[in-house]
């Protein structure tokens, strides 16, 4: 069996979710090849070529992947799917944009956000904002499939060196142009991978009061992520929101600042391995999924804990 | 310019959803249901579109059991003009829904279609992209800012890290992220206008699509429950076990 795995990255370096995407590959087990493709990425094709268990690197680098386009790169995906049995990418913005694309193109279905692998057809995935847990069989012959990064472990990242094979074949739908980003510019690390989490929800009451929990951030590594109520309200941006539509998490520690935990918060978080809860109202029903709960007025808690830290 | 919108009848997003008895699916007897929370999103762009004298007119599309009926009517009661209603009692996935959108797109000739980016039943995040691609339509997933120009939309994405604004050439399909819009309430003289609005009532062998499984639900089961832990006392408490106990920090 051959697996086509189709990574994420920031042109320098494979981002973790590849690294989970593809523990999930070798469970299935097969020849993996790990597809890197956008503009300016070669570094982080060296970067895949050193990832054990890879059997090629294939490289797609060109203007027209740029920022990879949906059309564009889901057409690539499609040139190169007749050598492989699985089509497989961890399930992140730039993937869930493309892949159902490339699903579709081949006639098959997509089992998306596969959180188990229980054999080489039948997964796992979470279904009702993780309220239920589906089984799954795939009944098509290409498997195309999205691997939610909180289900399984990061594969080593190096103890390999595979050939670089470069891919010239340019797609360009031409429908679709950037106009423009605009990137969170952050020093801390990245909620999807960052070990410790802070969070905040509508409790924060205020944008300015987000500067609490940015020091206990600074404190213990930590990222900072919010509640979609705490986004609705304008105290942060979307891009922090933690929670079924948001970014999905399981740091080592989760801290929930003044959120209640709403079904849709906890489908976020709730594989965190530890979760602390500050609230100052005991019903809250985060309190019921927190290993240490504090029942306290965030406003003094918060930059208690963080003089004891 | 037209503008096509779907709908899902699926659980009310208040209800705690529960695993029925024998794992098959999840409980849906007597449950409240209701137009998906990220379809209704769509239905109000559409209709703001058409308030801006942007679109000329809105078809709603839903597909499902007779049922799915409702849902079609509360779109209309916020402002879409007809409805097409694919009645199917089969689970319809992903790829069978696009195709049979996919013919109602070369029928309608809409200049966009207004999808929800996901249904909060199944989470799966496909049809959107996957009717763009059987089309070959431009697609815009996640959208958070919908900008609609001579021969351009402009759209702007929530994605991983921030927002990307991309300009898609007309037609498009666009699906839309929960912060684009908030939907209105349907008045009651548009809830009776509702039920007087043409809806024409089809089937997927009418489109000439055959009704495809590509997956088989084998079981559903509940997620591992997780534990309630302990109250602590005080802050100096709550880092001593982070440390001492937990060990995390």
């Amino acid at each position: 069996m051959a697996i086509l795995l189709i990574a994420e990255h920031d042109n320098s370096v494979l981002k973790p979710a590849t690294l989970h995407a593809l523990t999930a590959a070798q469970e299935i087990g097969g020849e993996i090849d790990l597809l890197v493709v956008g503009a300016g990425c070669a570094a982080a094709a060296d970067h895949a070529s050193k990832v054990a268990g890879i059997r090629k690197v294939l490289l797609a680098d060109h203007s027209v992947y740029d920022h990879e386009i949906a059309e564009n790169v889901a057409s690539l995906v499609v040139d190169v799917a007749h050598e492989y049995d699985y089509l497989i990418a961890p399930a992140v913005s730039n993937a869930k944009n493309f892949m159902p694309r490339v699903a579709a193109l081949l006639d098959v279905g997509q089992i998306s956000d596969v959180i188990k692998v229980e054999s080489a057809d039948t997964f796992q995935r979470p279904i009702y904002a993780g309220n239920a847990i589906a089984t799954v069989q795939s009944l098509d012959p290409v498997k195309v499939l999205t691997i939610r990064a909180t289900g399984f472990d990061a594969a080593p990242a190096d103890g390999g060196s595979a050939s670089i094979q470069i891919l010239s074949q340019l797609m360009d739908s031409g429908v679709s142009r950037l106009v423009s980003e605009e990137m969170a510019v952050s020093d801390r690390p990245e909620l999807t991978s960052a070990r410790v989490i802070i969070s905040g929800g509508r409790g924060m009451g205020d944008k300015a009061h987000f500067d609490m929990l940015d020091k206990v951030a600074d404190k213990l590594g930590a990222a900072v992520g919010a509640t979609r109520a705490a986004v609705d309200a304008g105290f942060v941006p979307n891009d922090m929101q933690i929670g079924q539509t948001g970014k999905i998490v399981a740091p080592e520690l989760y801290i929930g600042v003044g959120l209640s935990g709403a079904i849709q918060h906890l489908a976020g978080m709730k594989d965190s391995k530890v979760i602390v809860a500050i609230n100052k109202d005991e019903d809250a029903p985060i309190f019921q999924v927190a290993d240490y709960g504090l029942v306290a007025d965030l406003f003094e808690a918060v930059p208690e804990l963080e003089k004891a830290l | 310019m037209k503008v096509l919108v779907t709908v899902k009848r699926v659980i009310d997003y208040n209800v705690k959803v529960r695993v029925n008895a024998d794992q098959t699916d999840v409980d849906l007897k007597n449950v409240k249901m209701a137009v998906n929370p990220f379809c209704e999103i769509a239905v109000e762009q559409a209709v703001r579109l058409k308030e801006a004298g942007k679109a000329s007119e809105i078809i709603v599309v839903s597909m499902g059991p007779k049922a799915a009926q409702e849902q079609l009517r509360t779109a209309l009661a916020m402002g879409a003009d007809r409805a097409i209603h694919i009645e199917s009692d089969d689970a319809l996935e992903s790829l069978t829904v696009a195709k049979i959108l996919a013919k109602i797109v070369a029928d309608e000739a809409p200049g966009l279609v207004l999808m929800g980016k996901q249904s909060i039943d199944t989470d799966n995040n496909q049809t959107g992209q996957m009717l763009a691609a059987l089309t070959g339509l431009a697609q815009g997933t996640f959208v958070s800012g919908v900008e609609v120009g001579e021969n351009e939309v402009q759209v702007v994405r929530e994605i991983d890290g921030g927002l990307q604004t991309l300009a898609l050439k007309l037609p498009a399909v666009l699906t839309v992220d929960l912060r684009l819009n908030e939907p209105r309430y349907a008045s009651l003289p548009n809830i009776m206008k509702a039920k007087k609005k043409p809806l024409d009532v089809k089937t997927p062998a009418d489109y000439g699509v055959e009704v495809k499984a590509n997956t088989r639900l084998l079981k559903v089961t509940p997620p591992p429950e997780r534990q309630a832990g302990i109250k602590v006392a005080s802050v100096a408490e709550l880092v001593d076990k982070l440390k001492n106990e937990a060990k995390v920090i």
